[in-house]
């Protein structure tokens, strides 16, 4: 048999930080780096005799990521103690929901291209429960020994587990990449990759076409970027496939992925797995929500992916124009705020897609800092719409704007390409090229009309960039028929 | 000056009849010369407790005053003091000094209280003797051959021996009131959520709650004012009011139902402290009380219960001390676990490693429901009993111990019959309710018994008065040491 035979079926536990300001049983910022140990305190340091307090937002992210999952959202959950020890576990436990989530039962709708097709999907989730990070070991190799930074214990963080519902390494990156996005639009994480605000643990078992029994799963700890997820997936498939071929059995363990090496490695296998002995956390009452609390939570949900997609294609934008903006949360924000300046999706769309896309993939841009303002940009687009700048002015006025920042029209007016099209200007600048032409105006009269280039071309000589060409064209071309 | 009650030290301290320096003075003496042989202190902060002395002195100078300004407290060694050295009586926390106040820390220094030092138990709580203690095995003041309990010994012992004016100690099982009646003081443990435990190092956290040791039922009302109430701190404190919990005293016990439960004076309680516990009930009976003839048929599974869930919790938040960020450190290389192991081998007593291990085992996978989850439906039941018995009446009596004061070379050996000796105490803790203890007698050989007096959640104020009540028709026999 061959890989093609196998039917993979993956699963995924996705771990993503909430955006909180403060960490989810402390005060301490809750905020990415910092100096080391300068984010913490007694109580998330563990230090003996601290208590948990918790984070409300904590808790109202944690709902707002299961809206935005299509959950339901349980009336109660219940803290756990997850006991086991480990240097970056100051406690010695992980304040965690086992038996009652917050979040129970969703489903996501996943869109993807599989061998040029056009595929949908819809995976389910079976809970998301709220948790706090442990901390980050630093391993100085030079003197031997580890170190250990508290920075980002108690970081409040979603486990969002998914059914065993994907069936392809396409569809479970498609999943993480859904599910980030769904998150940045609930505003409930960043869910930046680089800083492993979002990572995943892969599940995966393979089993024969046409069989309905799973096979035996291995579990790949704490892979942390799309790449890495689908080619983790794709290594087990052949991994598994091979041992499968072989006539073996695939073991139960827990696995790593090398990323370097393109490989996982077995952790430790089902006989070493760590008895948690979970228990409800005596410290932590349990949390009760209200009605009145879940709809206010509900109604505070800013507009998602599907909704401003379908927004953006009633404006009359194309349907994949406006899945690009939609793509990305920030673009798209951008997009939402320049249309409260200027009312014209097409164009703005155009210029985004555009001219800021290109400049960001060329990474001249900053995303996240961009020197200009989406007002900024849309009164550009406005003046290169009603012929104040010129196309490609408009292009260096941007140019500088990414660059350095500033005002487009101050820098058109600098730069001289302001379009005025003061027409009294216009007719003057053309009375004096007249007088001063006789001769190719006589030309002109005579039938000769070759010469209203050149004309035309002493007209916007003289009046530098003052009236649009269009202007231009039609006085002088009035002036000289009223001559004719 | 240094047997008073804290009443009667404040009318002193505000008359100006006595300076809060010499207070402070005369109980520091008293530690220096009589400690040694009583061994309740492990930590003396003789400077501290002056400078604290003399910032009170200003207060009561100005009038500034609230009823613990000025006097002088010993604090267990489980509750955190910033800069000072806090042990919890073990080699795990030898040189542990939090950087922190516990709140009830907090409460007392802003009442203008003075601290005179950190006091002795078992180590991390574990223990009804302070015999497995650390550094200072406490004696009884009433007899140094014998055990002062615990495992608030020293705080009950520095009390009863007037090492100080009262003391804070913690109860989690009794630790508060079997001390207490050892050492023929007063113990309140406090409804559970009354006082915030942040700041106390946790044995079991559902159970553990700080109260006062003192010479009187008021003296506990008096502290308990200052330390109770809501704290941001602590998700479990209760954020209802506080009374005034010395408001109820000297009510009149004509027609409050004491309820008489049968199994607490059954097999296994001492004739004498049967005989002296009933006839203080007599005496609340001349007072106008009615007797209700209680049964709490889920007392035998109690000690059961009680030492699953308070282990279960304890091998949880015992967990977080291998050697790494603080405390005790085995001098080995090696791997991590190795580290870990070897800190935890030699920082832990065998008390400490016995219930580590016995509250591992009940949490494990496949023991859980037999074991833990058996506990916690247990709980559900002994919490029904208490309700009905409260439907029925108004305050329940009990003896606070089955014996009194033993030696100290006995029952250590044996956990089994040292776990066994709680079961008076333990329902308390885990019902959430407030009990106080006070001496209703002494046996043979002048040896004080205690009565616990329990009431109804958040009725602190009633066992403070029946107790104030009781303690006025008592004549307490003063420990000669």
């Amino acid at each position: 048999m061959s890989v093609s035979d196998y039917i993979p079926v993956i699963g995924l536990e996705i771990h993503s930080e909430l955006l909180t300001n403060s960490k989810v049983f402390c005060t301490c910022s809750a905020e990415f780096g910092g100096e080391k140990n300068t984010r913490c305190c007694p109580v998330c340091s563990g230090l003996p005799g601290t208590l948990p307090i918790i984070n409300r937002t904590a808790v109202e992210y944690a709902i707002k990521a299961g809206y935005a999952l299509g959950c339901e959202i349980s009336k109660f959950s219940v803290w756990d103690r997850k006991n086991y020890f480990y240097p970056d576990l100051p406690k010695a436990y992980q304040i965690s929901e086992l038996y009652h989530p917050i979040c129970l039962e969703g489903a996501v709708p996943i869109e993807y291209e599989e061998n040029g097709e056009k595929k949908q999907k819809t995976i389910r989730i079976n809970h998301i429960h709220l948790e706090e990070d442990a901390g980050k070991l630093v391993h100085d190799d030079l003197n031997g020994v580890s170190l250990c930074d508290y920075n980002r214990c108690g970081v409040p963080l979603v486990e969002i587990v998914t059914e065993p519902d994907m069936r392809s390494p396409e569809e479970a990156r498609t999943l993480v990449e859904t599910i980030a996005l769904l998150l940045q639009y609930a505003g409930v994480s960043d869910c930046k990759m680089e800083e492993g605000s979002i990572r995943a643990d892969v599940n995966i078992s393979l089993m024969p076409k046409g069989a309905t029994e799973f096979g035996t799963r291995a579990e790949i700890k704490n892979v942390n970027s799309l790449k890495s997820i689908y080619r983790t997936i794709e290594y087990e498939i052949k991994r598994q496939a091979q041992i499968l071929d072989r006539g073996g059995k695939v073991i139960q363990e827990t696995r790593r992925f090398d990323a370097n090496k393109g490989e996982t490695k077995s952790m430790r296998t089902k006989e070493d797995a760590h008895d948690y002995k979970y228990f409800p956390d005596p410290d932590i009452l349990q949390v009760n929500l209200r009605d009145e609390d879940l709809e206010r939570i509900k109604s505070s949900l800013p507009e998602m992916p599907r909704e401003r997609t379908a927004k953006y294609i009633a404006m009359g934008i194309p349907e994949k124009e406006a899945k690009v903006i939609v793509s990305t949360k920030l673009i798209s924000d951008f997009f939402e705020e320049a249309l409260t300046v200027y009312d014209s999706p097409k164009s703005l769309v155009n210029f985004i897609n555009g001219e800021i896309m290109r400049r960001i993939n060329l990474g001249e841009i900053d995303i996240e800092k961009p020197a200009f303002t989406a007002k900024e940009v849309a009164r550009l687009v406005e003046m290169s719409d009603t012929e104040k700048v010129s196309k490609n002015d408009a292009k260096t006025i941007f140019r500088e704007m990414a660059e350095k920042g500033g005002d487009p029209e101050e820098i058109a007016k600098r730069e001289g390409m302001l379009i005025v099209s003061d027409v009294s200007k216009v007719t003057g600048v053309i009375d004096e090229v007249i007088a001063a032409n006789e001769k190719a105006v006589n030309q002109y009269k005579s039938g000769d009309k070759k010469v209203f280039g050149f004309l035309m071309g002493q007209c916007s000589k003289q009046l530098r960039g003052a009236a649009t060409p269009k202007v231009i064209k039609e006085e002088l071309e009035k002036k000289l028929e009223s001559l004719c | 000056m240094v047997s008073m009650t804290i009443k009667e030290m404040r009318r002193s301290l505000d008359s100006g009849e006595i300076g809060a320096a010499e207070l402070t003075k005369s109980y520091l003496d008293r530690i220096e010369k009589v400690d040694p042989q009583l061994e309740s202190y492990i930590t003396v902060t003789a400077e501290k407790a002056l400078a604290e002395a003399a910032a009170a002195q200003k207060r009561i100078d100005s009038g500034d005053t609230t009823p613990l300004t000025g006097i002088p407290l010993a604090i267990k060694d489980n509750i955190c003091t910033e800069g000072v050295r806090t042990t919890a009586a073990s080699r795990m926390l030898e040189n542990f000094v939090p950087p922190y106040n516990a709140t009830v820390m907090e409460r007392l220094d802003s009442a203008g209280a003075v601290m005179l030092g950190k006091v002795s138990m078992d180590e991390f709580a574990m223990g009804g003797s302070t015999q497995t203690s650390a550094f200072k095995k406490t004696k009884n003041p009433y007899d140094l051959s014998r055990v002062p309990g615990g495992s608030s010994g020293g705080s009950a012992a520095a009390v009863g021996a007037d090492l100080c004016a009262a003391a804070l100690g913690s109860d989690t099982g009794g630790s508060i009131r079997q001390p207490a009646s050892f050492c023929g003081v007063t113990g309140l443990k406090p409804t559970y959520g009354r006082v915030s435990r942040y700041g106390l190092i946790a044995f079991a956290s559902s159970l553990d709650q700080i109260g006062p040791i003192a010479r009187s039922a008021e003296d506990c009302g008096l502290i308990l004012n200052a330390i109770a109430g809501y704290d941001y701190h602590d998700g479990t404190v209760s954020r209802r009011d506080v009374p005034d919990f010395c408001e109820k005293i000297g009510m009149d016990m004509k027609g409050v139902k004491i309820g008489l439960v049968s199994e607490f004076f059954a097999e296994g309680v001492d004739d004498e402290v049967r005989k002296s516990v009933l006839s203080a009930i007599d005496t609340y009976k001349s007072m106008g009380a009615e007797v209700v003839e209680c049964s709490m048929p889920s007392l035998k599974y109690a000690i059961a219960s009680y030492y699953l869930i308070a282990c279960a919790e304890a091998s949880s938040n015992l967990a977080r001390y291998d050697g790494i960020k603080y405390g005790h450190r085995a001098d080995v290389g090696g791997s991590y676990n190795d580290l870990v192991v070897a800190s935890r081998s030699e920082g832990f007593g065998d008390e400490v490693k016995r219930r580590i291990l016995l509250g591992n085992y009940a949490l494990s996978s496949g023991y859980y429901d037999a074991y833990y989850g058996k506990a916690m439906g247990l709980k559900q039941k002994i919490r029904e009993e208490y309700a009905d018995i409260f439907g029925k009446c108004d305050l329940i009596i009990t003896p606070t111990a089955p014996t009194v004061a033993y030696g100290t070379n006995e029952n250590i050996a044996d956990p089994k019959k040292m776990y066994q000796a709680d079961f008076c105490t333990v329902t308390v803790n885990i019902a959430s309710l407030p009990a106080i203890s006070t001496t209703c007698g002494y046996d043979a050989q002048g040896m004080p018994i205690g009565m616990s007096i329990v009431g109804r959640m958040w009725d602190e104020a009633s066992v403070i008065a029946a107790a104030d009540a009781f303690e006025h028709n008592f004549d307490r026999i003063k420990a000669k040491i």
